[in-house]
């Protein structure tokens, strides 16, 4: 088989799609919840194929992504703030069509009703796997208090999750 | 007690139907915002599984599972765009062509091609297969004096080798002049197929 010569050729985008797809959606559900989840995923992704030509040789694909998406679901919330102040209205969740899509779990409901630092602290560290350090450059702040803020959201977790679980 | 990991391995995975939804938006704003540089989808022929490629401006890549398609797509990125996304609908009249040309319906392709794999002397011996009609075949040296060097024989075999649109652009009608078969980019087998469909017609 051919080896790739480091610093030439880039995999195919969708192989990055497949292989971090699914964890870009978990982060943004985790930060923003339902209802703008898909928007955010989509926008990561658009933004990261477009700049994809130009990403420097052995850049950790995925912490790239988890960068685009972050500040992804930040717009959506300075999005949504506005939305807010102008309208007081709270867009509703969209309706389920019997499919859980993923969404069964009473976990992301517990995640949603975290401070926003928690959420992205928890997303990152957990179910990216970033080391704090990793996370603490994207949230800003310092090592010690993007550990902390995670701590926090799930001491928070333990008393509100396994009581909401039906399961 | 559960500890932190598991806590969120509780978390269900994402759903297929969900995956699917978000990679055919992603296709759609991709090509909204003319970032889709290459699309490609695979389709199932009697000689085996085709991959297709197509830039903007047409058919750019058709691949014999013989040549490793992940190895071929990882050519393309590096040779074309790494832009590349499975998007079936930009190959759709492409796998319809293809479709009827088995079925023995179509004996020309008229979709627009992108020869840009090919250059210099191997991209204009393949301008010139399409002039072996269907069901015809020519020797490598008559093929040779059409591009105008009539020496160049073994040029014209390194170019049908490496065509990278077969079936549509007809390498395959490129015999020896002894008339026995000669190479081909899909393993003789395939040649012989398409040959034998394409003289029982």
């Amino acid at each position: 088989m051919a080896t790739k010569s480091i610093g030439v050729s880039q995999q195919p985008f969708e192989e990055i799609v497949a292989e971090h797809g699914p964890t870009v959606l978990r982060v943004c559900r985790a930060v923003l919840g339902r209802v703008d989840a898909e928007d955010a995923w989509s926008e990561t992704f658009l933004a990261a194929l477009s700049a994809y030509p130009r990403l420097r040789a052995n850049s950790n694909i995925e912490a790239w992504l988890v960068t685009i998406a972050h500040r992804k679901a930040l717009d959506h919330l300075r999005a949504a703030s506005r939305r807010l102040v102008v309208t007081d209205e709270v867009p509703e969740r969209p309706a389920k069509d019997g499919s859980p899509e993923g969404w069964e779990s009473g976990l992301w409901e517990a995640l949603e009703a975290l401070p926003l630092k928690q959420r992205q602290t928890i997303a990152y560290h957990y179910l990216v796997g970033m080391p704090y350090l990793q996370v603490a450059e994207i949230v800003g702040g310092s090592e010690d208090a993007a550990r902390r803020a995670a701590a926090d959201g799930i001491a928070t977790l333990r008393k509100t999750f396994p009581k909401g679980e039906s399961r | 007690m559960m500890n932190e990991r598991d806590l969120f391995a509780a978390l269900p995975t994402i759903d297929e139907a969900v995956s699917r939804r978000l990679h055919q938006r992603l296709v759609d704003v991709a090509n909204a915002a003319g970032l889709l540089d290459v699309a490609y989808r695979t389709i199932e022929t009697p000689v085996g599984t085709l991959l297709l490629a197509a830039t903007a401006k047409g058919l750019v890549r058709v691949a014999y599972a013989s040549e490793d398609h992940d190895l071929v797509l990882e050519r393309l990125a590096r040779d074309v765009s790494p832009r590349i996304l499975r998007a079936p609908a930009r190959l759709d009249g492409v796998a319809r062509e293809i479709e009827e040309y088995f079925a023995r319906r179509r004996s020309t392709f008229d979709v627009p091609l992108d020869l840009q794999l090919s250059h210099g002397f191997r991209r204009r011996v393949l301008s010139h297969l399409p002039e072996i009609g269907y069901g015809k075949t020519a020797s490598y040296a008559a093929v040779a004096k059409a591009a105008g060097h009539p020496k160049a024989v073994r040029a014209v075999g390194s170019a049908c080798a490496n065509n990278p649109l077969p079936v549509v652009v007809p390498c395959h009608r490129v015999v020896r002049s002894d008339g026995t078969i000669g190479q081909y980019v899909g393993g003789v087998e395939a040649k012989h197929m398409l040959l034998a469909l394409e003289s029982a017609a």
